[in-house]
């Protein structure tokens, strides 16, 4: 059929760098890395990885929030504005995603290290430097500045939909601000902030880059973790069943995420 | 009678220059079924928003019996609007969003239950409620939004083109459903429309607008027996408008000829509009006639012929239910109340020419036609045979 032919290109893709990996992941998670032959003990480890799963499920949790609640009010004033305002504040929220992930992150390492920008200026008023680098509040800071936008964007975009006569009849039904607020917009923008939440959180749950630069030893994430077993300890099968356990919560978190948008009308996206 | 419930005094509203209200006045009993008449952009929804309280007028007062409420919101006023378009809450269902309001009066649960049961059986949607609101129909999602003002027991129901989005057949049933609901219940209903007919069905009272301006405010009969201005005969109906003179109370003359009518109290020899509906001209023998004209035009309207017939170059729209074939000479007879007769006013001449209505119709928007003696002048006051 021509439709398909039309996705082919895309469809073979897929084929080569999506479901091909993954069985790779399969079979590396399940062998021993020695005797390539069949084991549990990759997933079993799991056990020695449980704080850092926390600790990354913890900061990416913390950071989706963080970004949610300061995303949700930018996005409904973006959304309420003229057009022309309005596509030049959706220029500004892009624009960040317009230049390098590494290079934002090195600006703020900049910024932030003992003897960074920020130091050096609070040391010319007599301070001594602040331990602002290398905690966990520098990497939420590092992954709340590198995914708003993604909250920002779907939450905007929902918010643009809703039709203005549902809040005016909700106030002429007799709806103070803050009641149109819980009672009409944000169960309206449900699906918006499912996928906020999730095109926040999945990459924040397995970001390494972040932590390496901003975090300390302390802060260490799975990420960083699956990392080092490709680049530094040689062992791929550990590797991939971590990055096998990483997908299923993930999914799992997804799809407890969206048992909140129900049946909210709107294709929310799923991982 | 019924005593006054919402006035607005010397009501003014401009955006940026642009006039759109210019100092309405008017006031609305209570109980009464009022409607807001006009074409589009000739104020009335501005108006209707102004008492509902989403716009504040830019000069002037709205008082509610007796109170000003310039600046009371929405949703402390005790109205309640029934939106274009319904504007019903997707994420409810259809219990919800008739509950909706009650709930944000924290009612105690059976009441609501009681009161939602109560207005599904008004509006004739029992065993709807745990639809959603997106599986109903447009006359049903009517009945919803209608449903979800009136629960709260307004004073006055606002309607801004309820009707809007459904089809004639619909619209007919619900405009003698919102009559019931309006008796049923007692409320006065302020009703937004451009459409004359179903002004005319529904009102006690209409309030003909046009251009920011209160035009006539009237019974529907009134409306259509009596209309003040040019604008209001075309607006409401067919009308043959025409110019006259009141040569005597009770008699004016058109095309020269005087006629016998029922209105007095013009100066002598005021030059005057003269209305005569389509309906209301007899077909006669030629020589039997108060006018002859020649038949141009003729159209199968089910009940009746609309014929167009030429007058000295002046084109009369014609309704009766005798067959005349195009060419026809016919002469017509006009009784004494058959006449209206109104003031000049800044619409004479504007309406009430049927020249545009004829098989010609083309020729007649095509610039560079020789238009000759076809387009009655109404800057010349009179044709004279």
């Amino acid at each position: 059929m021509k439709r398909t032919a039309l996705a082919a290109p895309y469809l073979v893709w897929m084929g080569l760098f999506t479901i091909i990996p993954l069985c790779i992941v399969f079979y590396f998670a399940f062998t021993d890395s020695v005797t390539g032959s069949f084991t549990l003990i990759n997933l079993l480890s799991i056990g020695n990885y449980i704080p850092i799963f926390l600790r990354s499920i913890w900061l990416a949790l913390v950071s989706t929030v963080i970004c949610f609640v300061l995303a949700y009010p930018v996005a409904w004033f973006i959304a309420g504005c003229s057009p022309l305002k309005r596509r030049f504040l959706y220029m500004l929220v892009m624009l960040p995603m317009c230049m390098s992930f590494l290079l934002r992150t090195l600006a703020w390492v900049a910024l932030l290290e003992d003897t960074g920008i920020l130091n050096q200026i609070i040391g010319l008023l007599g301070i001594s430097p602040l331990p602002m680098i290398r905690t966990d509040g520098a990497v939420i800071l590092g992954m709340v500045y590198n995914y708003l936008p993604y909250m920002i964007l779907p939450l905007y975009s929902v918010l643009l939909k809703i039709d203005h006569r549902l809040i005016e009849a909700a106030q002429d039904l007799g709806c103070s601000h803050a009641q149109v607020l819980r009672r009409v917009i944000f169960p309206l923008s449900v699906p918006g902030i499912v996928s906020g939440f999730t095109m926040v959180f999945v990459p924040a749950v397995s970001t390494f880059y972040i932590s390496q630069k901003m975090g300390s030893s302390g802060t260490t994430l799975i990420g960083d973790v699956i990392e080092s077993q490709f680049k530094a300890a040689y062992n791929p099968n550990l590797g991939a069943a971590l990055s096998l356990i990483l997908m299923v919560m993930v999914f799992i978190c997804v799809a407890i995420m969206n048992r909140f948008s129900h049946d909210g009308g709107e294709e929310v996206i799923t991982l | 009678m019924s005593k006054e419930l919402i006035r607005l005094v010397n009501c003014r509203m401009a955006f940026d220059n642009e006039v759109i209200l210019n100092d309405i006045n008017l006031y609305i009993n209570d109980k009464e079924f009022l409607t807001l008449l006009g074409p589009s952009g000739c104020g009335k929804t501005t108006t209707l928003r102004i008492i509902g309280g989403f716009l504040t007028p830019t000069s002037g007062d709205v008082l509610f019996e007796g109170v000003r409420i310039n600046d009371v919101p929405p949703h402390k006023r005790r109205v309640n609007t029934v939106f274009q378009r319904y504007a019903l809450f997707p994420h409810l269902d259809v219990y919800e969003n008739i509950a909706f309001g009650l709930r944000l009066k924290k009612l105690p649960e059976k009441e609501i239950d009681a009161r939602v049961t109560e207005m599904l059986e008004v509006v004739s949607l029992k065993g709807f409620q745990n639809r959603s609101v997106s599986s109903l129909s447009g006359g049903q999602q009517q009945r919803v939004a209608i449903a979800r003002a009136l629960v709260l027991r307004p004073e006055v129901l606002l309607l801004d083109e309820p009707l809007g989005a459904l089809d004639l057949r619909l619209r007919k049933d619900m405009q003698q459903e919102l009559k019931r609901i309006q008796q049923q219940m007692g409320i006065t209903f302020i009703y937004v429309t451009h459409d004359q007919e179903e002004a005319l069905a529904m009102s006690d009272t209409v309030v003909v607008m046009n251009e920011g301006i209160i035009q006539q405010i009237g019974s529907p009969e009134a409306i259509y027996n009596e209309p003040k201005n040019a604008f209001v005969a075309d607006f409401i109906g067919e009308s043959n408008i025409l110019d006259g003179i009141m040569r005597a109370d009770r008699c004016v003359e058109i095309f020269g000829r005087r006629f016998a009518c029922v209105d007095s109290g013009f100066a002598p020899n005021e030059p005057v509009d003269v209305v005569i509906r389509p309906e209301d001209v007899d077909i006669v023998p030629p020589d039997a006639g108060h006018l002859c004209g020649d038949v141009t035009s003729v159209t199968f309207k089910g009940m009746n012929y609309d014929i167009i017939v030429d007058f000295a170059g002046f084109k009369w729209l014609i309704q009766t239910s005798d067959y005349c074939p195009v060419g026809a000479h016919i002469g017509i007879r006009i009784e004494p109340d058959g006449i209206h007769v109104m003031k000049k006013s800044v619409y004479s001449g504007m309406f009430g020419d049927y020249s545009s209505y004829s098989a010609e119709y083309d020729e007649i928007n095509d610039p560079d036609a020789d238009l000759g003696e076809e387009v009655f002048d109404p800057g010349d006051g009179e044709v004279v045979k």
